[in-house]
């Protein structure tokens, strides 16, 4: 259950909860089934629901950043809270242009 | 090192289990007064090392994870995590950041560098079919 908004060919989606490698395998299934129905230009994974992510939820943003490339579109990493911005920062994912 | 408090967890290599240790651990600290970081801190790295033991450890068998936490009077935590799975061959060369031996499982090959810029001290202990041991600790110190 994805909370998705789709609008000028930005697909939005809302994590809630907490991602881990037991939450990431539903979650990779969900968006990736999303970005290949509505093929967007981008991607927006919202993170202001998050309360814990670990290194499984970088691997799901890589995963993701790799998914819209495929189709030659681009991923950005939102509203995203403090806590989780510690381990988004040491994954050095800025540097692939993601964090908006 | 005066040792306050003590608890010892076992439980199976279940995914579902990653978020049930992990919160175990971080209620069991509360008692030190930690800051909602050091929380985080703590959650985050102890998540770190049981799906490592899941994912790696027993990969698609499953098995049993150990977990030993200690909190000393001077407001240390030492959470060891233990499995009985396949072992690491060259501990060094997996704590490098961004190695991995599953790529195609989407793994960023952070757990590790995620674990040591979490927590003061990282301890591995690990041979090939012979299980492997994290030793993670921290000061917790409260300063809000
Ligand atoms: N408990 C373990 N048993 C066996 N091998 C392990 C164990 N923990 C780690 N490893 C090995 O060390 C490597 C690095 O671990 P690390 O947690 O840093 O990255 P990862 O698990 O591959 O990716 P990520 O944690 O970012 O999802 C793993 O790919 C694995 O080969
Ligand atoms: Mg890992």
């Amino acid at each position: 259950m994805l909370d998705t908004k789709y609008k000028n060919d930005i697909l939005t989606i809302k994590l809630k909860g907490e991602i881990d490698h037991n939450s990431a395998s539903s979650l990779r299934t969900a968006i990736d089934s999303q970005i290949n129905a509505l093929r967007p230009k981008i991607l927006e994974l919202d993170f202001s629901g998050v309360g814990f992510m670990d290194s499984s939820g970088i691997g799901l943003i890589m995963g993701r950043y790799r998914s819209m490339g495929l189709i030659g579109g681009k991923i950005k990493v939102i509203n995203v809270p403090e806590n989780i911005g510690r381990i988004i920062s040491l994954s050095g994912i800025s540097a692939l242009g993601v964090l908006k | 090192m005066n040792i306050i408090n003590e608890m010892h967890l076992k439980f199976i290599s279940k995914s579902t289990n990653e978020g049930f240790a992990r919160s175990v651990v971080s209620t069991f600290i509360l008692e030190l007064d930690p800051t909602i970081n050091e929380i985080a801190d703590i959650k985050t790295a102890v998540s770190e090392a049981v799906t490592n033991s899941i994912v790696h450890g027993y990969k698609r068998e499953s098995g049993m994870i150990y977990i030993d936490a200690k909190i000393t009077q001077n407001k240390k935590v030492i959470i060891k995590i233990r499995d009985k799975g396949v072992g690491i061959e060259n501990v060094e060369k997996a704590m490098e950041p961004l190695f991995t031996t599953s790529q195609q499982e989407e793994r960023a090959g952070l757990g590790f560098t995620v674990m040591q810029s979490f927590m003061d001290n990282v301890k591995v202990k690990s041979a090939p079919n012979k299980g492997t041991t994290v030793t993670l600790e921290k000061q917790i110190i409260s300063v809000r």
